[in-house]
């Protein structure tokens, strides 16, 4: 009778090198949940299972023992055979004196010579067991099908004749590796393991073949259609081949027949090595089957097999976790000092992270990830340093590097991604946080005799904080280079505003990406010189070119401004007036309504992967991080509404208003006789094009002199609130992924309330676009009446005002929003401005504007030019 | 393996003796004939320890084996069937299991040298017998924690290495693992009478039979026929069968199972019957015979005998009933991967 070919699937969920909750219950000693999952695996139709406690923290010869005996003593567990599966072979060997049955022993290889393999075979055979035999050699894995055939070639003469080792119960791996990997030794593969199958299956009698199967789709990892199609093409070809065992996650497999014929081709062509561009044309199309949610990875665990420096180099590349501690452990017992792991295999590990993400091959969420590794690895290793220290000399760095948020300034996820990407080449970041006054950088630079000094900032005042710590640094007679980022800085503001200030080097970096150029070169004993010349050059050549444009533009006078304002026909338009006159406030609104109202691409953004949402997650070049990145941001949105990490609250108000030349007044009420608050307004100051507008916040308000009654609003909102515990939490854990995503995400929460206060504005408090109804593309587009300007963004520049809409909302009591001196709110993931309702109304930015409107702007607000010159310095021509 | 044995086997169904236990019984031994001259003043009772009376009352053993090579067994087993450590701890006689079985084997030696040097044309042989031991690998004592065992494999393997040595010593043919009800332990059976092997440099064939405890079809630690035979296969036995707990009838079936899948010989040697309400096996030799018989007609058997409450009567009736029957062919099996767990499985070749 003819047989069909058949696979034999072993249940891979009893491994805590495969399975993160399996070994949760084991090492939590949950050993009737961990039954459980075998149980589970049982009934889901595993015919073999696979036990593996291969973990640096158990004692895994006894782990293996107490689950053994615990399988035996539940009949629906134990009546199937068990693959006793360690790389240790005291643990194989403790397990197979616990079973009655005949199992599977994974595995054994020539790895160790001769000797050892005909010691455990012969054991193994008297033990009564089939066994995995790896096609693995004292050279190492075989990788080539001659390598494959040969060494299990090799293996079979020395198990049958030698050992008397029954021919049936050899189980041949012959090792699957990563295809479409872009390198083009490894196009090979896939064939190789089939081919190798197939001679093996042919020239050894009654041996049966087993291999992982998922190792074979690595390179597609976030893509589960992609990896599925693979694993079902590579088995196909692989089963009539000959192969009949194999570890796979049921889950990753998908009909062969049902495959996408486009896609199969290509997978075909993959696995078979039929074409060079192969790769390439599987890669083209991808994406197209690429799920829309962010599916559950299996894990790939062949790479656990690596030596630990790899393991290492592997979690620090991969940004995972799971093992960091053991490995680093491991690496420890392997060197005389703690300290040699960081310098050996962990910057060993960075150094290719730095290389990947300086090269484009990695994106930063990955880095960050990278980093978290790195951290938590350090962490560890830092008691048996410190234990070491009499003897060690610290840490060899390529420098050290002060970072600080300015005085003021709140804003810190740049400053901490610049921290983590410049850690992650091997740089000493001191961190000294926000709102860092210049006395206290200049203090800690002495102090830590730091290399460079690292400035940041969000907001325009910090750009003059910036100036100031420069000017205090060429007072105190520093010399070490200054670098600037942050999303106001500018390499011209740099050029004209900062650097002046200072003898030596201020350099503006665009972001994280370049960090590490800069600092290479600021720091390279031979390319120094040049770079800072060159940089001196360019800036000079910008300041001289600003210099001249500053001539050249054309600016007329505020008089003739306000002549050219916006025109609105007053006599023919009825304002609308709010529902209510006041202030109302918000306590603990609803997270869920903000969620879907999330405008994701300045989200991406921040994470520096460009391209807008959703097209970003099919993008040919990070469409997988960016999709990685928003599985991980759409899980922690949920957690932070399941575990009301954050909480959001806001204050709205509206308030009778006229225009009085460019300031608004606010009334007290209805009749307006009463004056609140005075909110002055700047003008565009450029000379428009006929039929252009010099615009002016104020023009949007019917003018006193019109006689008709109108209305202005104001709002804070904030989604920050608890958000400091959260991030204590996650900096104990040395977790900078978490604590970048928790912040970015938080300003994305507090922009999206902003955006839904504004639509319940429009349709319901203010009441004037009740029909409204437009989606959130259209709402991101601005496709509705009326404006929501932000006091320091560009329609009105001056953060100064801020304080007056504070008092008018009651910020701090009512919403929970506190202003810096900088006057940046606190918590940082706020929102405030005000409303204007006219249909007319649109954003704009002010631009450069001129003494005139300077001195008379002082005039109106009460204040000295000079500090109106300073906190309007990015307007000033 | 012993050219005479492997001739016997392939011409004829081989017949085991009947149980010892039943036939000491009869002599209704007391503290004192137990103990002998040797074990007067020993500090313990040893009434009950059978396996004792090879060294206090070894002409009574002697008796036996030669009543039931009388009754026309070509097979008996020694009477060590508890001769372990751990089993002779009861009796605080450990020290004494090397010797339990040399010995044991050393008198059924004598016994059978005797049979064959009368009938040279029917060769008798010593099955030296390694018993189950009183306690088990794969099963907790403790109910209340499953994960414990109150023996290890590799303090059972040094048991039955102790024990097989004297049973080789003692110039035992063939090393039965018998009466198996838990298969861990037989397994570290094999492993021992294999690492004794290769160490003395001899090799004896190996019979190997266990027990399917009740109507459940399984041994006591949940195996069914088949996955105790794949489980002990490594062993490359001279037979495989079942022995005790159950009368032929209700044996019958797992016969069957084994002897379909076995590629070597098989053997039976069933209790006289189910124990009636007083304890007692009775089971007639005619009624005992009857069975057997229609099994060797079936194909079934190579080796056949009686376990507890068998005669030298039964054995008697059951030598004549198998007399000239064809023994068991034993079977052309494909080489499969067969793995076990509780249940049986078999990996079939492409």
């Amino acid at each position: 009778m003819k047989k069909s070919p058949i696979f034999i699937n072993v249940g891979e969920r009893t491994n805590v090198t495969g399975s993160a909750k399996f070994k949760k219950l084991i090492l939590n000693g949950d050993f009737s949940e961990a039954l459980d999952v075998a149980r589970q695996q049982v009934e889901a139709g595993a015919q073999i299972i696979d036990v593996n406690m291969d973990e640096a923290m158990l004692d895994s010869e006894q782990a293996m023992v107490t689950f053994l005996n615990l399988i035996a003593s539940e009949p629906d567990i134990s009546r199937v055979p068990v693959m006793i599966d360690s790389s240790k072979w005291s643990v194989i060997e403790a397990g197979l004196k616990c079973v009655q049955g005949k199992a599977v022993v994974n595995s054994i290889s020539m790895k160790e010579g001769k000797e050892a393999f005909i010691h455990h075979a012969t054991l193994i055979k008297n033990y009564g067991a089939a066994a995995v035999v790896m096609a693995f050699d004292e050279q190492g894995q075989a990788d080539t099908l001659e390598r494959k055939v040969d060494i299990c070639t090799k293996s079979y003469e020395i198990l049958v004749n030698e050992v008397g080792f029954p021919p049936e119960d050899i189980i041949f791996d012959p090792n699957v590796f990563a295809v479409a990997t872009g390198i083009e030794e490894h196009n090979g593969y896939g064939v190789d393991f089939i081919e190798a199958t197939r001679q093996i299956k042919e020239s050894l009698p009654y041996v049966h073949v087993s291999g992982g199967v998922s190792n074979v789709s690595f390179s597609f990892r976030g893509n589960n259609p992609v990896r599925e199609a693979m694993h079902s093409v590579f088995l196909y070809h692989a089963i009539q081949a000959g192969m009949d065992m194999g570890i796979v996650n049921a889950g990753l497999i998908t009909v062969y027949s049902e495959i996408d014929p486009e896609l199969r081709e290509r997978v075909e062509d993959v696995i078979q090595n039929r074409r060079d561009d192969a790769t390439d044309r599987l890669l083209e199309i991808a994406d197209q089957f690429k799920g829309e949610k962010g599916v559950q990875l299996t894990e790939d665990l062949s790479w656990r097999e690596g030596s630990v420096e790899e393991r290492l180099s592997h979690s620090l590349v991969k940004g995972i976790t799971t093992y960091i501690e053991e490995d680093t452990e491991e690496a420890r017992l392997k060197t005389d000092q703690a300290l040699e792991v960081i310098e050996g295999p962990l910057m060993d590990g960075m150094n290719v992270v730095g290389d990947l993400f300086g090269s484009g091959q990695m994106f930063l969420p990955q880095v960050v990830k990278s980093a978290r590794v790195m951290k938590q690895s350090v962490a560890y290793l830092l008691p048996f340093i410190e234990a070491e220290k009499a003897k060690s000399g610290g840490i060899s760095t390529k420098g050290k590097i002060l970072m600080a948020t300015v005085k003021g300034d709140v804003h810190d996820i740049g400053k901490n991604i610049v921290g983590v990407v410049l850690q992650c080449n091997n740089y000493e970041i001191v961190d000294l946080g926000v709102m860092v006054s210049y006395e206290k950088i200049l203090k800690a630079a002495r102090q830590e005799n730091v290399d460079i000094i690292g400035l940041s900032g969000l907001i325009t005042p910090s750009l003059e904080e910036m100036s100031q710590v420069a000017t205090e640094m060429q007072r105190q007679e520093f010399d070490i280079p200054v670098m600037i980022g942050g999303a106001t800085t500018s390499k011209i503001h740099t050029a004209v505003k900062i650097a002046p200030n200072y003898s030596h080097p201020v350099i503006h970096v665009l972001d994280a990406s370049r960090a590490v150029g800069v600092a290479s070169n600021l720091l390279s004993e031979n390319l120094k010189a040049d770079y800072v010349a060159g940089i001196a050059n360019e800036y000079q050549e910008m300041r001289d070119r600003h210099a001249r444009g500053k001539k050249k533009k054309d600016r007329i006078t505020i008089g003739e401004c306000r002549d050219n304002g916006y025109p609105i026909d007053w006599a023919n338009y009825m304002p609308p007036k709010p529902s209510f006159l006041g202030v109302k406030s918000f306590d603990d609104y609803d997270l869920g309504k903000l969620v879907d109202r999330i405008d994701w691409t300045p989200f991406f953004r921040t994470w520096e992967l460009a391209g807008t949402y959703p097209k970003i997650l099919k993008d040919e070049v990070v469409g997988e991080i960016a999709s990685n990145l928003f599985a991980d941001a759409e899980a922690m949105l949920k957690t932070i509404q399941d575990e009301k990490w954050l909480t959001a609250r806001a204050s709205i108000g509206f308030w009778p208003a006229q225009a009085v030349g460019d300031d608004v007044a606010l009334y007290s009420d209805e009749s307006r006789t009463q004056i609140m608050e005075t909110i002055p307004f700047l003008r565009q100051q450029i000379r428009k094009r006929e039929g252009s507008y010099n615009m002016c916040l104020a023009d949007y308000i019917a003018p006193e002199s019109s006689g008709v009654a109108d209305y202005m609003g104001g709002f804070v909102v904030t989604a920050g609130i608890g958000i400091e515990e959260k991030l204590k939490e996650f900096q104990a854990k040395f977790d900078d992924f978490n604590d970048i995503l928790l912040k970015s995400l938080a300003d994305r929460l507090a922009e999206a309330f902003a955006e839904h206060m504004h639509e319940m504005v429009r349709k319901e408090y203010w009441g004037y676009a009740a029909q409204e109804n437009l989606t959130n593309q259209e709402m991101i587009r601005e496709r509705y009446d009326g404006i929501r300007p932000a006091p320091g963004y560009p329609a009105c520049p001056d953060h100064t005002t801020k304080p007056d809409l504070f008092r008018l909302l009651d910020g701090g009591n009512r919403a929970g929003v506190t202003l810096t001196d900088s006057m940046a709110m606190l918590p940082a993931a706020s929102v405030s401005g005000y409303y204007f309702s006219h249909p007319k109304s649109q954003y704009f930015g002010i631009g450069k504007i001129g003494e005139d409107q300077l001195e008379d702007y002082a005039r109106r607000r009460g204040m000295d030019l000079k500090d109106v010159k300073r906190w309007l310095a990015s307007n000033i021509a | 393996m012993n050219k005479s044995l492997k001739d016997a086997l392939n011409n004829r169904i081989l017949v085991l003796d009947g149980a010892m236990g039943t036939m000491i019984q009869r002599h209704k031994l007391g503290e004192t004939d137990y103990r002998g001259e040797r074990f007067h003043d020993w500090p313990q009772d040893v009434k009950g320890n059978n396996d004792l009376l090879t060294l206090t009352q070894p002409d009574i053993i002697k008796d036996i084996h030669r009543q039931y090579y009388a009754a026309g067994a070509d097979l008996v087993e020694t009477n060590t069937f508890n001769s372990t450590r751990v089993s002779q701890a009861d009796y605080g006689m450990e020290e004494l299991a090397y010797e339990l079985n040399r010995e044991g084997a050393r008198i059924a030696r004598d016994v059978a040298d005797e049979f064959t040097a009368k009938e040279p044309n029917k060769p008798r042989f010593v099955i030296g017998t390694l018993g189950p031991t009183s306690r088990t690998a794969s099963l907790s004592p403790d109910v209340n924690n499953p994960a414990f065992r109150n023996v290890t494999f590799d303090e059972l393997v040094e048991n039955y290495t102790e024990a097989t040595k004297g049973l080789i010593d003692g110039g035992a043919d063939i090393i039965m693992i018998e009466t198996i009800f838990d298969t861990l332990n037989a397994k570290a059976a094999i492993f021992a009478v294999n690492k004794i092997f290769s160490d003395m440099g001899v090799e004896l064939p190996i019979m190997i039979s266990g027990t399917i405890t009740d109507a459940s079809g399984r041994t006591l630690s949940g195996q069914t026929a088949e996955a105790f035979w794949y489980s002990v296969r490594h062993a490359k036995p001279l037979s495989i069968g079942f022995n005790c707990a159950l009368g032929a009838k209700e044996l019958r079936q797992h016969v069957v199972s084994v002897s379909k899948i076995a590629d070597c010989s098989v053997s039976a040697h069933p209790n006289a019957g189910l124990p009636n309400e007083m304890g007692e096996y009775d089971e007639s030799p005619a009624e005992m015979a009857t069975h057997l018989k229609e099994w060797g007609a079936s194909g079934l058997l190579n080796i056949v005998g009686g376990c507890c409450g068998t005669e030298p009567d039964h054995i008697t009736a059951i030598a004549e009933a198998v007399k000239g029957l064809k023994p068991r062919a034993i079977p052309e099996t494909d080489r499969h991967m067969r793995l076990s767990g509780l249940e049986p499985f078999e990996v079939i070749q492409q």
